[in-house]
């Protein structure tokens, strides 16, 4: 093979390679980003009904209900202003406690109910996920600064 | 008084450091020898130093000394010494450190074992990984250092994460760390070759060995660190997406796309800036990795530092590392032109054809990886992408390479003729087709197209080396002989790419037949799940030397046979205050059953998950058949005798045949 014509396959060969890539990546990006919402954005609408998102914040105090029979389980999430419940059914995270910052992945059900597929929770007691810290921050300028100090 | 002489150590080492760079690589330039010769004895002497203040962090921790910060922070006295070890590296500070020693250890491997290098060519490879050590020093001293102490002194220390505390974890950093940082030595003879603008066969040569060793360790580094994640979360998952699992898959990707290329530049004179390019791009994702798990820029398990100054330094080190040699390299590549030449019907087409698919394979990863963070920084929002994005994506990009390896094995160098391989494949092409559908069907009852595509990409991958490696004993008369004859780096592609089989096997039956049930469990209460019978026999309290935990026992049988009692604990480290799961797994060959205790519920009942795991230690089994290919490759007598090997490297141009070209 040429020279010239070796360089034309190793162009074509990274051309399709790259084509290749980019479709294949664009049809699943579209499909599979998650958005974080804020229980606040939740309140005033702005989360999707449609698709799966992620949202956070932090587990209110007594709010944790079990089922007797089943695993499921419901808590409500609170940014200190709105709050949403959420509906789990499984095993939650060693470090799910009522108080700490959480993250959730689901779908809204209704006005102000969502749909957990999984729950995450960090594995240290100190963190806050960084989402969360600054839905908090967003929400409550008056939150004290250094209690969530490692978010960022 | 002693963790000041920790301090005072890894000064002089950064002095040994800022010598071994300057002298060298400016004693090369002007061809002073007296300066090229100081690489050696000042990277001897870096090693001693950093090994002393390693040497007395490890003191530090075993001794209990909590003035240190770091010690107070990482450790406790009711930590096992195992741990108190091991928790040298447990955080940011003492990973760092580690990442420095095993620098340097590679530093002075490669003086001992480079005494057929030109003094030229060694005084920059030592000169540029000496470079890359100053950074590392001058980053730790500034921005992080181990010695650094606490006043006033806490009694006792706020103990390791307690996911830490496992053995899993005493070798894993080291590991990883051993391939990540080996890389260093590829980047280091890729830098020294452009310098020198000696871009010829000799540096893919020297460089090899040392490659493949970076890349054994990475690839065991990152199936221990899979193999911990699958039974330290308790979540029986092997592989999460997670930035910092694509940090160091990253760099993998590369450094096999690398170790490929480099077949092709030594044996036939071709690809070589590409290959620069790549040990370029493997050091710059090294660096990437150290930068996205240590700056905390991106949510992970893994994130312990969350101070924006260190971000900021090691995106300062990564610019100046990346940005220089890429510069070097836009300056330098042009001006190599000899080249081997090839048709397209040839092994070096093949080989190209991979390695720009593994990097097509890396910038995916790449991609979503630094999408959210992307993301944020330009206001679009905030975003995670999931798992679901990888694995739509990355599968369909290793099925075409995939095929490629199989006809990589058989294909001749330079040129072959397709009829010729079509003949050779096509009987293992329908072979796989047919038998991996067979199979299949056979054995499982769903997913039966994406299990099928699975085992007979593996079978594929399987066959073609075994039929490359018949091949080449069918080529001498004598089949015993032949056996010896074929050098060991032969049998290491083969026996990695069948670890590669192994590995696609496990991948595709775990994922596609794993089942996991979440029970709820009151002692003597039992359940039927996949063909096994679960009988939760006991509930207890247990106490180890830093926590509580309550322990399930659980009874096993099959078809009224006892297979075994597995035992899940939850235990709560009492230092922190911090619940952990630990699961309790049967393995065998071809299946792992694995319990983990959720959390109590009323009644003396408590939530359990049940898993069975198809073939899922065929996934790590896979990768240490690639560590052992590698480890036979690395070691093929050609790099032994380094001046044996010289006379014969003109061979392969100047003798026309393809197939004695093969043959050597």
């Amino acid at each position: 093979m040429s020279p010239r014509r070796k360089r034309i396959a190793a162009v074509c060969s990274i051309l399709a390679g790259m084509t290749l890539a980019t479709t294949l990546i664009l049809t699943a990006f579209e499909k599979n980003l998650l958005y974080f919402y804020s229980p606040t954005q939740i309140a005033n609408g702005e989360a999707p009904t449609t698709r799966s998102f992620r949202i956070g914040g932090l587990v209110m105090a007594d709010s944790v209900k079990r089922n007797n029979d089943s695993l499921e389980v419901s808590f409500t999430l609170t940014d200190t202003i709105h709050q949403i419940d959420v509906v789990y059914n499984g095993i939650l995270p060693d470090l799910f406690r009522e108080g700490q910052g959480i993250v959730a992945n689901g779908k809204l059900e209704s006005d102000k109910h969502f749909k957990a597929d999984e729950v995450l929770a960090k594995h240290d007691e100190n963190y806050m996920p960084p989402e969360v810290a600054l839905a908090l921050e967003a929400a409550n300028a008056k939150m004290p600064q250094q209690k969530y100090k490692t978010a960022r | 008084m002693i963790p000041e002489l920790g301090n005072f150590s890894l000064i002089l080492a950064l002095a040994m450091a800022i010598i071994q760079t300057l002298f060298p690589i400016t004693g090369a330039a002007n061809g002073n020898l007296a300066w090229m010769s100081l690489a050696r004895p000042a990277a001897w002497l870096q090693f001693l130093f950093v090994t002393l203040s390693f040497i007395i962090l490890i003191y530090l921790f075993l001794t209990n000394d909590f003035s240190v910060s770091y010690v107070a922070q990482n450790s406790n006295s009711l930590l096992p010494a195992i741990y108190r070890f091991s928790a040298v590296w447990g955080a940011h500070e003492g990973s760092l450190l580690l990442w420095v020693f095993i620098l340097s250890l590679w530093t002075v491997a490669v003086s001992f074992y480079s005494k057929r290098l030109p003094l030229y060519f060694l005084a920059r490879v030592i000169g540029v990984m000496g470079s890359v050590s100053v950074g590392f020093l001058l980053f730790m001293l500034f921005t992080s250092n181990p010695f650094d102490r606490l006043l006033p002194t806490p009694a006792d220390g706020s103990d390791l994460n307690p996911l830490l505390q496992d053995p899993g974890l005493i070798i894993h950093p080291p590991m990883l760390y051993m391939g990540y940082v080996g890389f260093s030595v590829a980047f280091g003879f890729a830098i020294a070759a452009l310098l020198g603008g000696n871009l010829d066969t000799n540096w893919a040569r020297w460089s090899r060995p040392w490659t493949l060793l970076a890349w054994l360790f990475l690839t065991l580094g990152i199936a221990l660190g899979s193999w911990w994640a699958y039974y330290e979360l308790g979540w029986g998952g092997w592989w999460f997406w997670d930035p910092v699992e694509n940090a160091s898959f990253m760099p993998w990707l590369i450094g096999t796309a690398l170790i490929h290329s480099f077949a092709a530049t030594e044996k036939r004179d071709v690809f070589k800036n590409w290959t620069i390019l790549l040990a370029i791009c493997v050091f710059a994702l090294s660096l990437l990795g150290t930068f996205l798990v240590r700056s905390g820029v991106l949510t992970s398990v893994h994130a312990f530092a969350t101070d924006p100054e260190r971000g900021i330094f090691i995106l300062v080190l990564l610019g100046f590392f990346v940005g220089g040699s890429l510069l070097l390299y836009a300056l330098r590549a042009p001006t190599t032109t000899r080249s081997g030449q090839f048709k397209l019907c040839s092994r070096e087409t093949f080989l190209l054809f991979n390695s720009v698919l593994l990097l097509v394979a890396m910038l995916t990863v790449l991609l979503g990886t630094l999408y959210p963070l992307i993301a944020e920084t330009i206001g679009v929002g905030k975003l995670s992408v999931g798992a679901p994005y990888f694995n739509a994506v990355f599968i369909p990009i290793m099925m075409p390479i995939i095929i490629m390896i199989g006809i990589g094995a058989i294909v001749r160098w330079r040129q072959d003729d397709a009829v010729r391989v079509w003949k050779q494949l096509r009987i293992l092409f329908v072979g796989s087709i047919c038998i991996g559908t067979a199979l299949g069907i056979l054995f499982f009852d769903d997913h039966l197209f994406r299990t099928s595509v699975g085992i007979v990409a593996a079978l594929w991958v399987l066959t073609t080396s075994c039929s490359a490696l018949l091949a080449r004993i069918k080529q001498h008369q004598h089949k015993l002989l032949a056996l010896r004859m074929i050098p060991r780096g032969f049998y290491g592609m083969t026996i990695a790419h069948i670890g590669f089989a192994v590995t696609i096997i496990g991948i595709t039956i775990t994922s596609q037949h794993s089942v996991d049930i979440h029970q709820r469990m009151a002692p003597g209460d039992s359940i039927e799940f996949a063909d096994y019978s679960f009988q939760l026999e006991a509930l207890r309290p247990v106490s180890g030397p830093n926590f509580q935990a309550t322990e399930a026992v659980v009874k096993v049988m099959k078809n009224g046979i006892y297979i075994t009692k597995l035992r899940s604990q939850k235990r709560i480290y009492s230092v922190r205050n911090m619940p952990m799961t630990e699961a309790g797994i049967h393995s065998n060959l071809v299946r792992d059953i694995y319990i983990s205790l959720g959390e109590p519920l009323e009644n003396n009942a408590w939530s359990i998950r049940l898993y069975h795991k198809p073939f899922v230690r065929w996934i790590w089994l896979g990768a240490i058949f690639m560590a052992i290919g590698g480890l036979l490759a690395a070691t093929d007598r050609r790099y032994r005798f380094n001046i044996q090997h010289q006379k014969t490297v003109s061979l392969p141009r100047s003798s026309g045949s393809p197939v004695s070209a093969n043959i050597k």
